[in-house]
């Protein structure tokens, strides 16, 4: 191994000498595969616009952009870590451990979760987060007693929904996205269904009953998915009576292929996710080190590019491609331009 | 036989058991043959099974990623309006570089209804915005670095082949029908009417798509745009790593412990070591090359460099084995009649074993090259998946060391993407890939055929 190492360090440091000091010149940025999309448009726009280089977007997911952004500070570290959830005090303690101590945080806008079916499949039109805690519960309170969820077709969750056998496809638990259908579906038809009280009825406390209420089954009726969205649609594909959680902005770019059911009797678009009529949304993040600022060059340019009205605007490309425009965009491009951090915001 | 022939009366009637005529086959031959056939149309069967997955593996590659290498273009007059690009009309590059690209979507607004009057089609759109969803959002950026670098252009009418967007481009490939609009905010049918008219006047065409081979990658808006370009370069940039260092250390171990290592425990360890580490998926090397190369050599993310180094690792025991297998295969004799005349251990094995091991030396090389190139599991890890190749590198040492991709790398982050376009691509990018590995291979044959030498 140590003569490896030696042929590594003796190629990059001929590599380096050879073109003088070589200090980076692009943003890197990793991170959430949901934010990937609207992070490369940017970035290309970026490129196009201005005389830095294009930066470089990488995919991984949320967390795994934190935890790399959280490894310190200096060139071989990313710059910026996009996140479809706020950083948890966790992350930010590990991050302060490793010397990255100034983060500024940037809301862009909201992106909706959306519920979708074969184009051609059974009608699975107008959804209530109850259906789906009931449909996708591990176990549901009958008579006082937890049992086993005995639900095998939609038609046993609703009379009104298709009597087609249950089949769901949500994400994996890595995903940012699957936080918020807990939160936002399952625990929010666990209280308006009253399953919650009488789950604490039966003698849970209440972290227990939202544990319970989040619990997914797993006698094969939920799949959860690790992969992105285009294993979700591939298993809708393949299966007329299955279910998908998507993202909008992919359910929008495959409109040909998937028909999106309404949730509590809104139908996802940006104007109701805008307008907070449309329940399942969340806001979508990037984090800046603002110890990269002025080091790595076009990095602050960067972000102010990110959040101008032309960009992350209502009438932006962001939008096009499915982004909610965030209502106080002009506070974070005031936020941006003064580099407040976190500490400074709370 | 004879023995039986003229044993007693008692041995007869086993006798006429055994013989028989020569022409007619008895029971036992007769089990035998037909074992013998059946087992030939098994063999056959599974050659035939394999050939038909081949054949359906190719015919849907090349039915998916042929449509790739065509893309639709749309003629456009621009009228480079100096009200809009230059205000203060000193033509000075650095004002005008103020004009972004949200700045020249309105000309291509008016330059797409303008080229519907003179076609004389009636556009079913009140606002000319709505037109622009014909044509990819690159053409704003294509114009504005034509006016960038002509700034006499100016105030001037240019025409300009923009592309169409991955829609239009989609219908014109029949991948996007009518029906499939209905719910597609991107493009009405309307737009598609407009697309056919446009098609019946000769200014939009359908021409083979030099951009996919040569360009670099584009983000989900544009799926029209994006080329394999830049991560070619990354995969060669990662190659030359691969071959400089693999083949030298590759060759001088295997040598070493073919000839000259005495065969001790600490030797078979190595041997044992080196075919296992031929078997370690290679994952594997990628966690190594992250943890090793990136976080503590602290090499640049992304950069080839590291891809190339990782790949080394996992090059290595193939090219090793394959490079023993060839020096064993040199005959003792030859290594005799040399130490015989007079030479040195070291001159017989420079001058005369190496030379003839040449040949197998080389293809398993080229066949381990191969295996790297189609590489992605470890590119996961180092970094090369993403929106990365969009810059050409500007130098070797760029290349290098600057963020890429890698082939395999970018056609697994464009099967993930969103816009349906990028499918069409991912099996276009591995045509070309295919073509790449078959010609390597191709070469290995030929070098094996050429000069192997039979003892």
């Amino acid at each position: 191994m140590s003569f490896m190492k030696l042929t590594a360090s003796a190629i990059a440091l001929a590599a380096v000498s050879a073109t003088g000091a070589m200090a980076r010149d692009q943003i890197q940025v990793a991170g959430s595969s949901t934010v990937l999309p609207y992070a490369s448009i940017v970035a290309e726009a970026f490129g196009e616009n201005f005389d830095f280089p294009t930066p470089v977007v990488e995919s991984g997911g949320s967390s795994s952009g934190l935890k790399r952004f959280c490894e310190g500070v200096g060139e071989n570290t990313i710059d910026i870590a996009n996140a479809s959830r706020p950083i948890k005090d966790k992350e930010i303690k590990a991050c302060a451990e490793a010397g990255v101590t100034d983060i500024i945080q940037v809301r862009i806008g909201y992106d909706g979760i959306v519920f979708a079916s074969q184009l051609n499949g059974p009608a699975f039109t107008a959804f209530v987060p109850t259906d789906w805690f009931k449909a996708l519960a591990a176990e549901l309170p009958v008579d006082g007693k937890m049992v086993a969820n005995p639900n095998m077709k939609w038609s046993d969750v609703n009379a009104d929904l298709p009597a087609e056998d249950i089949m769901a496809f949500i994400p994996g638990t890595k995903h940012g996205t699957r936080e918020v259908f807990e939160e936002k579906v399952l625990i929010q038809g666990c209280k308006d269904s009253g399953a919650m009280e009488e789950m604490i009825a039966t003698g849970l406390d209440e972290k227990a009953a939202e544990a319970a209420c989040k619990a997914v089954r797993t006698d094969g009726k939920s799949v959860d998915i690790d992969g992105d969205y285009t294993e979700t649609l591939a298993r809708i594909d393949s299966n007329p009576h299955g279910l998908g959680v998507f993202g909008l902005a992919f359910y929008e770019n495959n409109t040909d292929k998937l028909k999106v059911a309404t949730m509590g009797g809104v139908a996802p678009s940006t104007e109701t996710i805008a307008s907070g009529d449309y329940p399942v949304s969340r806001p979508l993040y990037f984090y800046i080190k603002k110890a990269h600022i002025g080091v790595i060059p076009g990095l602050k340019e960067y972000a102010e590019f990110f959040v101008s009205d032309d960009i992350a605007g209502p009438s932006g490309p962001l939008a096009e491609y499915g982004l909610v425009s965030d209502p106080e965009l002009a506070a974070t491009q005031a936020q941006v331009a003064d580099e407040k951090t976190m500490a400074s915001n709370m | 036989m004879t023995d039986a022939s003229i044993s007693g009366p008692a041995g007869k009637p086993q006798l006429k058991k055994t013989s028989g005529s020569l022409l007619e086959l008895d029971k036992g031959t007769r089990r035998r043959n037909a074992a013998e056939k059946r087992f030939r149309i098994y063999g056959m069967a599974a050659v035939g099974v394999g050939l038909i997955f081949l054949l359906v593996l190719l015919f849907t590659i090349v039915r998916n990623g042929v449509p790739a290498f065509t893309q639709t273009f749309i003629e456009l007059p621009v009228e480079l309006s100096e009200a809009k690009l230059d205000k203060s009309g000193n033509r000075d590059v650095e004002e005008i570089k103020k004009v972004t690209t949200f700045g020249y979507s309105g000309l291509i607004n008016d330059a797409l209804a303008a080229s519907l009057v003179n076609e004389g089609i009636t556009s079913p759109f009140k606002k000319a915005s709505d037109l622009n969803k014909l044509v990819s959002s690159s053409a704003a950026a294509q114009i504005r670095d034509y006016v960038l670098a002509n700034p006499d252009q100016i105030g001037k009418t240019v025409n300009f082949e923009v592309l169409a967007s991955s829609r239009v481009d989609g219908y014109e490939k029949g991948r996007v029908t009518r029906v499939a609009l209905v719910n597609d905010k991107n493009l009405d049918a309307a737009h598609l009417d407009v697309a056919d008219q446009l098609k019946a006047a000769g200014t939009l065409k359908r021409k083979f798509n030099w951009a996919f081979i040569t360009g670099a990658d584009a983000s989900e808006s544009r799926p029209e745009q994006a080329g394999i370009g830049v991560s070619m370069l990354g995969s060669l940039f990662m190659m030359l790593v691969v071959l400089v260092l693999s083949l030298p250390i590759g060759v001088a171990a295997s040598v070493y412990l073919e000839e000259f290592a005495p065969k001790n425990w600490i030797t078979d360890v190595i041997e044992v070591n080196i075919s296992n580490l031929a078997a370690v998926p290679s994952i594997v090397f990628g966690i190594l090359g992250l943890a090793v190369f990136i976080q503590f050599i602290e090499l640049p993310q992304s950069a080839p460099l590291v891809g190339g180094l990782v790949l080394t690792l996992m090059t290595l025991p193939t090219i090793i084995i394959s490079t023993r297998a060839s020096l064993k295969a040199v005959p003792p004799s030859i290594r005799d009649a040399a130490l015989g005349v007079g030479a040195s251990k070291m001159q017989s094995v420079f001058h005369h074993v190496l030379p003839l091991a040449m040949p197998g030396i080389l293809t398993g090389t080229i066949l381990g090259l191969a295996q790297a190139l189609g590489e992605t599991a470890p590119l996961l890890l180092i970094g090369m998946v993403g929106y990365i190749a969009s810059n050409y590198p500007d130098g070797i040492a760029s290349g290098f060391l600057d963020p890429n991709s890698a082939m395999p790398a970018q056609i697994y982050e464009w099967a993930k993407r969103a816009d349906p376009a990028y499918y069409e691509r991912a099996w276009g990018g591995i045509i070309i890939l295919l073509v790449f590995l078959m010609t390597m291979n191709i070469i290995a044959i030929i070098l094996r055929r050429r000069f192997e030498r039979r003892w």
